[in-house]
């Protein structure tokens, strides 16, 4: 077998199973591999040692499990005891975790092997990967005719440049406002946000408590739901996890979509939308009908107010979360010459966090401040309460949404300096994560200029299933071939 | 809403990150932008609605009130950037 990595996960494991290979020969190729695309920068940490003793763990028959030899990539904002973890910022650089967080334990219990730690974008605020303190990720994509080095999304940037190009089976993400899903769109792979509360947060480096949910991202439907089964779970160390049954999401996968009530967003379609955008999405709805779905058109008022929500509740909470590297228990530390306990503090953070994250810190700060907290944060909580009814209602009418997951194909480096036009990316993902919906993004298409496009379904409260059913008709539909 | 240099210094020294002079009015510049930009939420009519504080209402759970975790002083020291016999150590802080 010459081309391990170009297997789905789904195929290795049946590869595996009938020993047409062995999990270290499946690992050394994924670890070749990585050494051959160390330009793209989507690994900050490589763990061949680790990753090689796994495999042979898996080979000896001393490790097993629904993934066992499975080779991943993981995020850098998941704990991995013994294994640098930094959530892609210098202030903790050098961090090594002496424990193991929730999701990565659940893969570790099912057989996985940890090729390495992915890059993304500075505790995970960011869409493009730019805000990395480790060096922005490149895409393995490029648009038709042109040498122009493009982003990969985020701020699961690594994780989509890594799973893009072959360096892993597949990769954990995090999302808290389209972080698996833009960059999967922009790289033409699968990715889902579970419901939140369904994948433990323990462990995994928090942004804003109230929106992050880690999700798998893969080539496939079917190996998003084989990841997803392994990730979720409850955990009584996460306080917001949710205790019930984790389907076997892989094997009830049928995308099965006869009678199903696919409902359109009227809101989504907005004034001067990309008419490629647009097609795609046409495109989308008509191959859903065609597998016998019933098409509704539904209205998501407050759709407008969700990222001013969003910039608002996500700041809070992470100038919130943040407030705990001060440079005493972890991190690094920048102590002023005869400076005090105070001035550590300051200079600690002035030196460790980058300028996106410290724009948010602030604002978050600035809106939690007394005197402010009513006007914007008390507010935006509100208007998060309406954005969460609208989804409610529409639910009332259909049983999954189908939107764009993003406004463009990827975008060069640099294009978008200016924050707000960032922000504005997440256009069509942060709704639902302000409601906590399961959400996936699947390769649909290429625009003109050959690059990737997704679409997004929506779902309701812990109906992943039916999320990944649609899912699966879309790409079967779309025959999504195209590699970068 | 809008802030001016003054409150960008008060936010920076609340939210512990030094600032330069050189900084502030680039900050300012930034935040009035965001801030000017997430102001119409202004507009919403959020009469009688309750804060959504969380997507899962009324879910935290208790938990039997028994130690579960302890006694790995040198594991929970292990990233400090400095510690001296068992404690985590900082800048003299009383004179």
């Amino acid at each position: 077998m010459s081309n391990l990595t170009d297997l789905s996960l789904t195929e290795m494991k049946a590869g595996l199973a009938a020993r047409m290979f062995s999990a270290v020969e499946l690992t050394q190729a994924h670890l070749d591999a990585m050494a051959a695309n160390r330009h793209l920068n989507a690994y900050i940490v490589e763990t061949p040692e680790l990753a090689l003793a796994q495999a042979k763990a898996v080979d000896d028959g001393t490790r097993g499990g629904p993934l066992a030899g499975i080779p991943l990539g993981i995020k850098d904002l998941f704990a991995t005891e013994g294994v640098q973890t930094t959530a892609g910022s210098a202030i903790l650089k050098g961090f090594v975790p002496r424990y193991e967080s929730g999701v990565t334990a659940n893969l570790l219990r099912d057989g996985a092997v940890f090729l390495g730690k992915l890059n993304m974008d500075e505790f995970a605020m960011g869409s493009s990967n730019e805000t990395s303190a480790f060096g922005k990720v490149i895409s393995p994509w490029k648009a038709r005719g042109s040498d122009a080095e493009l982003v990969p999304g985020g701020s699961s940037g690594g994780s989509a440049a890594a799973v893009a190009a072959r360096l892993c089976a597949g990769a954990t993400g995090t999302d808290t406002g389209g972080s698996i899903r833009q960059p999967a769109a922009f790289v033409g792979i699968a990715g889902i946000k579970p419901t939140y509360g369904r994948a433990s947060r323990w462990g995994t480096i928090a942004f804003a408590s109230s929106l992050d949910q880690a999700g798998p991202m893969a080539r496939s439907v079917s190996d998003c739901a084989h990841l997803l089964t392994s990730m979720c779970g409850f955990d009584d160390r996460d306080s917001t996890s949710l205790d019930l049954p984790v389907p076997d999401f892989a094997a009830g996968l049928t995308g099965a979509m006869k009678g199903k009530r696919v409902g359109i967003p009227a809101e989504y379609r907005l004034d001067g939308m990309d008419p490629e955008i647009a097609a795609l999405w046409d495109q989308g709805i008509a191959w859903l009908r065609s597998e016998g779905a019933e098409i509704v058109s539904v209205s998501l008022p407050h759709t407008k107010y969700a990222l001013p929500t969003y910039y608002i509740v996500a700041p809070a909470e992470a100038s919130s979360n943040l407030a705990r590297y001060d440079g005493v228990r972890y991190g690094n530390r920048v102590t002023p010459p005869g400076g005090n306990v105070h001035d550590m503090y300051a200079a600690t953070r002035a030196a460790g966090f980058g300028k996106e994250v410290k724009r948010r810190i602030m604002i978050g700060t600035y809106v939690l401040s007394a005197g402010f907290y009513d006007a914007y944060y008390t507010q935006a909580q509100k208007v998060r309460a309406l954005i969460a009814r609208d989804f409610e209602l529409a639910f009332q009418q259909c049983d999954v949404l189908l939107t764009p997951t993003a406004p463009s194909p990827a975008f060069a480096f640099g294009a978008k300096a200016d924050p707000i036009a960032m922000y504005l990316n997440d256009v069509f993902t942060v709704p639902a994560s302000l409601a906590g919906l399961p959400a996936m993004s699947v390769p649909a298409g290429l625009s003109a200029s050959g690059l990737p496009l997704g679409l997004q379904i929506i779902g309701r409260p812990l109906d992943e299933m039916g999320v990944l059913d649609a899912g699966l008709a879309i790409e079967r539909a779309a025959g999504f071939t195209a590699r970068p | 809403m809008s802030v001016d240099s003054e409150t960008v210094r008060k936010i920076a020294r609340l939210a512990r990150i030094a600032v330069t002079e050189d900084e502030v009015p680039g900050l300012t510049e930034q935040l009035n932008g965001i801030l000017g930009w997430i102001e119409q939420l202004g507009e919403v009519d959020t009469k009688g609605v309750e804060p959504m504080a969380s997507v899962m209402p009324g879910h935290l759970r208790w938990r039997a009130d028994a130690v579960t975790d302890g006694g790995i002083p040198d594991k929970v020291l292990a990233n400090a950037p400095e510690a001296t016999s068992g404690f985590f150590a900082v800048p003299k802080v009383i004179e």
